[in-house]
């Protein structure tokens, strides 16, 4: 019997089918602004993904997150215009080296909890962002551009590069919610999703708290990484100030996730979604974008813990990505049934 | 099974334990009494892997766990339930117990849904499976308890006051549950207020007060200990 509830519900989920598949295809129906901008949703929306892993279910809030984006975009520039290698191989080796840039960061840090922990990600953040100003060949303080073969390899016309780093984006936002949706889904993921509710609990049904935040930790590095080089290519260089940048990659980043509902498949991209929508629509505000978004995710935080979709949530019958398992037994089933029935 | 070698716990100057000497084998169902505030959970939390004793040792099937994670000890066998309750509240009640069946009873995903399944029936909680655990009432989120740290398989189960506020009826289908934990060979601690309940089954009776046990043994010798009827029973 499709109750209301339930019909939003197939609405919605038949909605965001179509709008993942229609942005499949998107540099064949947008103009090359909205190319752009799509192509920095998807990034930021990778981002987004990779914080609320982090801080919604491993409690790790980190404010640093920026550190591996860029390390990334420097990863990035060092293979393909220092090395020579042809720049799609040099994206997965950024995430590479986001990852073994993330291991010692890992260690340091971990040592730390809660406020302390929040510190110390960013004091690393900052150490790695001084270190990549001294990088001479990577241009030191003041950064360095693509160099144009580089550019030019990516297409020969402005359009099709921007196609190319568009579906680019689109792939490593594809494969990050892959990747969460089996991670949650998995014997890992459901204990992480217990940490998320209660972690000493979690702990003491046997959920191995430790090992589960090094995965987070070391899983998210190869993507911001990843993130880090796409945006370079999109930007077409980089300076430590912006490649690094702490407003973009990891402020905006947590507002939208806190927004959008944090320690859920749904909140990140309702969250990305909120603030391009914000930032389209109010971009004469400038610096108040800002304000007004750090204002917008306390108000949503008082009011509902898990944001946007927590609110709109109790309306649903279940998530609009499913990623909780249902019981199989038939004696469960047929309980409830005839619970509800009598 | 389990032994506590001179533990002690301090919070601040305060020692909530001190010096407790412990030894428990296995097949046993013991109740441990005493009065608020005694420490009857922050010894559970200290084998638990919770609370790290300030001094002692903590020995389980004759390895020493004193400085073993939680986790770790979870699945070498120790499940506890909590006095306040950890439900997992959004995730569904079942979901709650698979998780636990998972980790700490290091089931595959398909045995350990139909383990979830069964333990809910068992638990009575059946009819809530799909409902978020933070929805349930309190009895319910008791029982819940009660579940997850079945569905850890273990071999010693730490109860911590899982019968207080049931009806009759209630606590005597509790009371069943436990016996056939028992009786399937799981070793037992069990801490309760109500009495009458925890005399149907214990094998021996602990009592806490004042930093330490100050009797153990059968039921009935030591409810009518002179120290015991002071310390607890307020006679
Ligand atoms: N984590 C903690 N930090 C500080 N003090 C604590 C902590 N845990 C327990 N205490 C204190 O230790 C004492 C014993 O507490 P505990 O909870 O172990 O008592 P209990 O015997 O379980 O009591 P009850 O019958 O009320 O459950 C209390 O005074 C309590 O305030
Ligand atoms: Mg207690």
């Amino acid at each position: 019997m499709p109750t209301a509830p339930n019909l939003l519900l197939s609405g919605l989920r038949l909605l965001f089918a179509a709008v993942v598949i229609a942005m499949a295809a998107g540099p064949y129906f947008l103009d090359p602004t909205e190319v752009v901008i799509v192509t920095e949703f998807l990034s930021m929306l990778v981002l987004a993904i990779m914080w609320n892993l982090l801080a919604g279910y491993a409690d790790i809030v980190t404010v640093g997150q920026h550190a591996f984006v860029g390390v990334g975009a420097y990863a990035f520039f060092g293979f393909s215009a220092l090395a020579g290698l042809d720049p799609y191989s040099s994206i997965p080796l950024a995430g590479l080296v986001a990852l073994i840039i993330a291991v010692p960061a890992m260690i340091l840090v971990f040592r730390l909890r809660t406020a302390y922990l929040a510190i110390g990600t960013w004091v690393v953040a900052e150490v790695l962002m001084l270190v990549a100003g001294k990088l001479q060949a990577w241009g030191g303080g003041s950064g360095t551009s693509l160099p144009i073969s580089i550019v030019l390899s990516l297409g020969r016309a402005r359009n099709d590069r921007l196609a190319v780093i568009y579906w680019l984006a689109f792939a490593l936002a594809a494969a990050a919610m892959f990747v969460t949706y089996f991670l949650l889904r998995s014997r890992i993921g459901v204990g992480l999703t217990a940490m998320r509710d209660n972690e000493e609990g979690a702990a003491a049904i046997g959920v191995n708290i430790t090992r589960a935040r090094i995965l987070c930790f070391l899983g998210t590095a190869p993507f911001l990484g990843m993130a880090g080089a796409i945006i370079t290519m999109q930007k077409l260089r980089i300076a430590p100030p912006a490649s690094f940048s702490i407003t973009d990659f990891t402020v905006f980043i947590i507002f939208n996730v806190v927004i959008g509902g944090i320690g859920s498949f749904e909140g990140p991209i309702i969250g990305t979604i909120v603030y391009f929508l914000l930032r389209e629509y109010l971009s004469e505000l400038g610096t108040w974008n800002l304000i007004l978004l750090g204002t917008f995710s306390i108000v949503v935080i008082l009011i509902e813990r898990r944001g946007l979709w927590g609110l709109f949530r109790r309306l649903l019958a279940d998530d609009i990505v499913p990623v909780a398992h249902k019981p199989t037994q038939p004696a469960v089933v047929s309980r409830r049934l005839s619970a509800t029935e009598s | 099974m389990l032994e506590l070698a001179s533990v002690s716990r301090a919070f601040g100057g305060l020692r909530v334990i001190d010096k407790v000497d412990f030894r428990l084998e296995p097949g046993e169902i013991v109740g441990i009494l005493g009065p608020n505030g005694a420490g009857k959970t922050t010894l559970f939390n200290m084998i638990a892997g919770v609370l790290p004793p300030s001094g002692g040792r903590i020995v389980f099937e004759n390895r020493d766990v004193t400085a073993m994670k939680a986790w770790d000890r979870c699945r070498l066998g120790i499940g506890r339930t909590y006095q306040i309750p950890k439900p997992f509240t959004h995730m569904s009640t079942f979901e709650n117990v698979m998780v636990a069946a998972i980790h700490g009873g290091r089931s595959s995903m398909a045995q350990a849904k139909a383990e979830a399944g069964a333990i809910l029936a068992r638990t009575g909680l059946a009819r809530h499976a799909l409902t978020p655990a933070g929805q349930l009432a309190l009895l319910d989120t008791k029982q819940l308890e009660l579940a997850k740290a079945l569905a850890v398989k273990p071999r010693l189960l730490l109860l911590d006051e899982i019968a207080g506020g049931l009806t009759e009826a209630e606590c005597d289908v509790l009371l069943g549950t436990i016996a056939d934990v028992y009786k399937s060979g799981v070793t037992i601690v069990w801490i309760e207020h109500v009495i009458h309940a925890l005399r149907r089954l214990v094998t021996r009776l602990a009592v806490l007060s004042g930093g330490g046990f100050i009797a153990v043994g059968a039921p009935q010798e030591v409810l009518a200990d002179q120290r015991v009827k002071e310390a607890y029973l307020g006679t």
